[in-house]
């Protein structure tokens, strides 16, 4: 799609390399180290996270309560979400953003580059506030991810003020992140790169970022309301001082939907790259997967109340949600078609990053179609608060977005690192991962099915056989995650070099224009771009 | 040898996991799919759903085979040479409409079937309050006079450690709630605290109980039977341990049922005359206590540090009786402490407060009596 002109040397006057030590991380200014610390970081809440869903699995390995008491399980159902969204799937994209929009459109840099320090190192502080309530009495939050009042407000812990503020340098973390990220595309574009040549990465991670600043604050907002609710005799929340619970949600919903979206486009850009790369043949209608990019976006603002199909709205607002959410499913549906398209008639081979990509459009797709089912509101009322959404949420969240971090992790690190990964290792973790993930949340189709609901520390006999297969599966896919931190230290280490171009059938600047690893200092003179 | 011995184990293990297993099919069957149930809208509502589910599995298929196709066919191992062509606007028309179509066609019975489960007040015969507090539900037959709380049975607690075997195990309540089959019962729901949601498969009712709302729905049962459910929405510590407990019986039973309820609340009240001895208020205070206090305040009396205090020890239960009987009789603002002023009769309030200050590690000495509670309301 770009072709570049400029050669893979680089010539610079006072080109500098990094500083040593510890200095070098905190002070770094360079994308590439902030997209390092990024990665790092979301690599290490991904752990965090997992091991706070290997206990939800141990409890739920068999009926009767075994391993912890029920307030320790709300916890770490609470904390297992709120890590794994806020600590590792957005971090992560950031992370891959940073690294890969300036080499993508021939920057030399992000445009705000200390804007974009303080953002990371805001991170690692507002996670260990968020954890520090574990050693807090009353302990951490324990209302769920979605905090729904007045659990979250009359009804929780002491510690819920850490959560809150947690979620407030979260949220400027995010906004600061997604400001970086629009002023890098709009204004340090290579000459020729317009807008319809841009990669559909950079194109999701632009869309992406507008999403982030509409919706952040709305994040913020609720929590302040919730702050003043508990302390500062405010009843926003409140039924009994004339506030509204459900408001709560509403407000909630608004941020938490075009948060699924946020999680979810940069992903579509990854598969959107890998696939025409191993399929050696040009992405299929990138126009209409830029505006279908686009369409999701603006929907993702007007569907939100359709996670609270039984909160008891008047049934016009049950039937233009309904609507509303079917129609998602075009565009959607759209990408997909595609990506399967780019692969048609095109001459495909399967390295590790092919694997994780097509991986993510079966189970992607899966994940999407169950996602249809649940916005058949009447049905819904079966299907809300079940196994069944935390099957679909997981197959949308886990073999989506985690699947296309892991892909892109697979397909840029011999840019990152110089040293191609071992592609036997890489394989086995593919496919164990696969296997383990499908034993893992299928089944969890059948239990929401049966009607087991979701955040139960125990259940009822006839969700025993599931939950054990289910819990199997969990163990092995965590497990499958450490063996990546093998992977990943093993190429970091050393390993077969890449190639300039790493891929056959890679394009983009990134490949054409820059060598492995890439400088520390990439394009100080801007490529050309035809 | 250690080696010859972990093997063992894991082999023990292997063959615990797998007898376990066997152990539960012998349990309780498992289901893959929805319920039909057994309301007019349960059936309706898993016809739409497999509508839905085969769309879904046919435009899966269709996807899947595509790609399967080039991913065996057009892989460069095989000597596929890649064509270049990456854009028809007439084909992305096609997929943009098709689905548009399927989507239409779902909308239509969705939109009716929705019509007809949101119609809850259309000859309503019994109106049914149903009450979602901390961790129980309360019933009350708006019509009649009769309500009463239904919670998680004690069969179920006393097996939560090891509960293979136990029939029901977390779906069985103290008192269930008696529905006449074929009656359009309307239900009216409301919380006391937080978010609750009724939640019975079988009956096809979804509906949170929020505080400060009314929220209704609907279900005419058409076969005599228990249908069990639970609540859905996460709601505190105890959210996995309220069940639900309906059983459908024929018109004549559910009159007997009622008049039979009718009776029993002339006799707790009568109960509240009399006069009650230390021995017997504990004993019954006992009962209360784990059915009602224990979720928070814990069955030894411990509490949760930090988020709920303990009863052994506390200033409250060792202090003046009074202000001990208040704060249960009117509950404490702003705190997750309800005022069980309207779940608990004034036997179960004096049993409860005589049993706090005579047990769990605390020995006041003092008791009150079910009369002086009756004044209190």
């Amino acid at each position: 799609m770009t072709n570049a002109t400029t050669t893979t040397e680089h010539v610079d006057h006072d080109d500098h390399g990094p500083a040593y030590g510890l200095t070098r991380w905190i002070t770094t200014t360079n994308h590439k180290d902030i997209g390092t610390l990024y990665l790092w970081f979301a690599f290490i809440m991904l752990l965090t996270g997992g091991s706070f869903a290997m206990v939800i699995r141990a409890e739920l390995f068999q009926p009767g309560l075994q391993f912890v008491e029920p307030h320790f399980f709300n916890q770490m159902t609470t904390m297992h979400g709120l890590i794994m969204v806020f600590g590792a799937i957005m971090p992560a994209f950031v992370g891959l953003a940073n690294w890969m929009l300036p080499l993508m459109i021939g920057a030399p840099d992000m445009a705000l580059p200390r804007m974009n320090n303080w953002s990371f190192w805001i991170l690692p502080f507002a996670f260990t506030m968020l954890l520090s309530s574990f050693f807090m009495e009353g302990g951490a939050p324990a209302f769920g991810w979605t905090f729904y009042a007045p659990l979250s407000t009359t009804y929780a812990p002491a510690s819920t003020d850490y959560f809150i503020f947690g979620v407030h340098l979260m949220g400027i973390s995010s906004v600061m992140g997604a400001i970086n990220v629009i002023a890098t595309i709009l204004n340090m574009r290579a000459p020729g790169m317009t807008l319809m040549k841009m990669p559909l990465f950079v194109w999701t991670w632009l869309i992406t970022a507008y999403l982030l600043i509409a919706v952040m604050p709305v994040l913020a907002g609720a929590v302040t309301m919730m702050l003043t609710d508990r302390h500062f005799g405010t009843s926003f929340f409140d039924a009994a001082g004339g506030g509204d619970p459900v408001m709560f949600q509403h407000i909630f919903w608004f941020f938490g939907h075009p948060e699924v979206y946020i999680m979810i486009l940069p992903a579509f850009g990854i598969i959107s790259a890998i696939v025409p790369t191993f399929a050696r043949k040009p992405l299929f209608g990138y126009s209409s997967m830029v505006y279908a990019t686009g369409s999701i976006a603006i929907l993702s603002f007007m569907v939100w109340a359709h996670h609270m199909f039984t909160t008891g709205m008047p049934v016009a607002g049950e039937l233009y949600f309904m609507y509303a959410t079917i129609l998602i499913s075009i565009p959607t549906g759209v990408k997909v078609f595609n990506w399967v398209t780019t692969m048609w008639r095109g001459s495909m081979t399967f390295e590790t990053p092919m694997l994780w990509a097509l991986g993510f459009i079966v189970m992607f797709t899966i994940g999407g179609l169950s996602g249809l089912m649940l916005g058949v509101a009447p049905v819904d009322t079966q299907y809300h608060d079940t196994y069944f959404v935390v099957a679909h949420f997981h197959y949308v969240l886990v073999t989506g977005a985690l699947y296309s971090i892991i892909a892109a992790f697979y397909y840029w690190v011999p840019k990152w690192t110089g040293n191609m990964y071992n592609e036997t290792l890489g394989k086995i973790h593919f496919w164990w991962s696969t296997i383990a993930v499908n034993v893992l949340f299928f089944p969890q189709h059948f239990l929401g099915l049966a009607g087991m609901p979701r955040r139960i520390p125990d259940y009822a006999l006839q969700f025993a056989e599931f939950n054990m297969i289910s819990s199997i599966g969990g163990f092995s896919f965590g497990l499958a995650q450490v063996f990546f931190l093998f992977i990943i230290i093993k190429t970091i280490k050393g390993g077969k070099k890449a190639t300039d171009i790493v891929w056959e059938g890679a394009t983009g600047l990134e490949f054409e224009a820059l060598p492995s690893p890439a400088p520390y200092h990439s394009f100080n003179t801007a490529p050309e771009v035809k | 040898m250690v080696f010859k011995k972990l093997t063992a184990r894991w082999f023990a293990a292997v063959a615990g996991v797998l007898s376990m297993l066997l152990v539960s099919v012998a349990n309780a069957a498992y289901t893959l799919n929805l319920t039909e149930g057994v309301t007019p809208i349960s059936r309706d509502l898993h016809g739409l759903h497999m509508i839905v589910f085969w769309i879904c599995v046919a435009i899966g298929s269709a996807v899947f085979a595509v790609m399967a196709w080039s991913i065996f066919f057009h892989r460069k191992s095989r000597g596929a040479k890649a064509s270049n062509f990456h854009e028809s606007t007439k084909i992305e028309i096609i997929w943009t409409l098709a689905p548009l179509l399927i989507l239409i066609a779902v909308a239509i019975p969705a939109t009716s079937t929705l019509l007809d489960l949101e119609d809850a007040t259309t000859d309503a015969d019994i109106n049914l309050q149903v009450t979602g507090i901390q961790w129980k539900w309360k019933y009350r037959f708006v019509d009649e006079d009769v309500e009463f709380i239904s919670s998680l049975a004690q069969s179920s607690r006393d097996v939560i450690k090891d509960p293979l075997g136990n029939e029901n195990y977390l779906l069985e309540v103290d008192e269930p709630i008696v529905l006449p089959i074929n009656k359009k019962i309307r239900f009216l729901f409301h919380s006391n605290d937080v978010i609750h949601a009724w939640f019975v498969p079988a009956l096809a009712v979804k509906q949170d109980a929020i505080p400060g709302f009314i929220n209704d729905s609907w279900a005419i049962i058409e076969e005599v039977g228990t249908y069990r459910g639970q609540c859905a929405e996460l709601c505190g510590i105890e959210h996995g341990f309220m069940p639900i407990v309906v059983e459908a019986v024929t018109q004549a039973d559910y009159e007997k049922w009622l008049n039979g309820k009718k009776a029993e609340a002339l006799a707790v009240a009568a109960a509240a005359e009399e006069k009650w001895s230390m021995e017997d208020l504990i004993a019954k205070g006992e009962a209360v206590y784990k059915v009602n206090c224990s979720g928070c305040h814990g069955v030894t009396g411990a509490g949760i540090p930090g988020v709920f205090p303990a009863m052994t020890g506390s200033s409250v239960v060792n202090g003046d009786i009074a202000d001990h009987i208040d704060i249960i009789v009117n509950g404490k603002a702003g705190t997750a402490m309800a005022a069980f002023k309207s779940m608990l009769s004034d036997v179960d309030i004096a049993a409860v407060v005589t049993y706090e200050r005579n047990a769990l590690g605390n020995s006041v000495g003092d008791m009150v009596q079910p009369s002086a509670i009756t004044g209190l309301r």
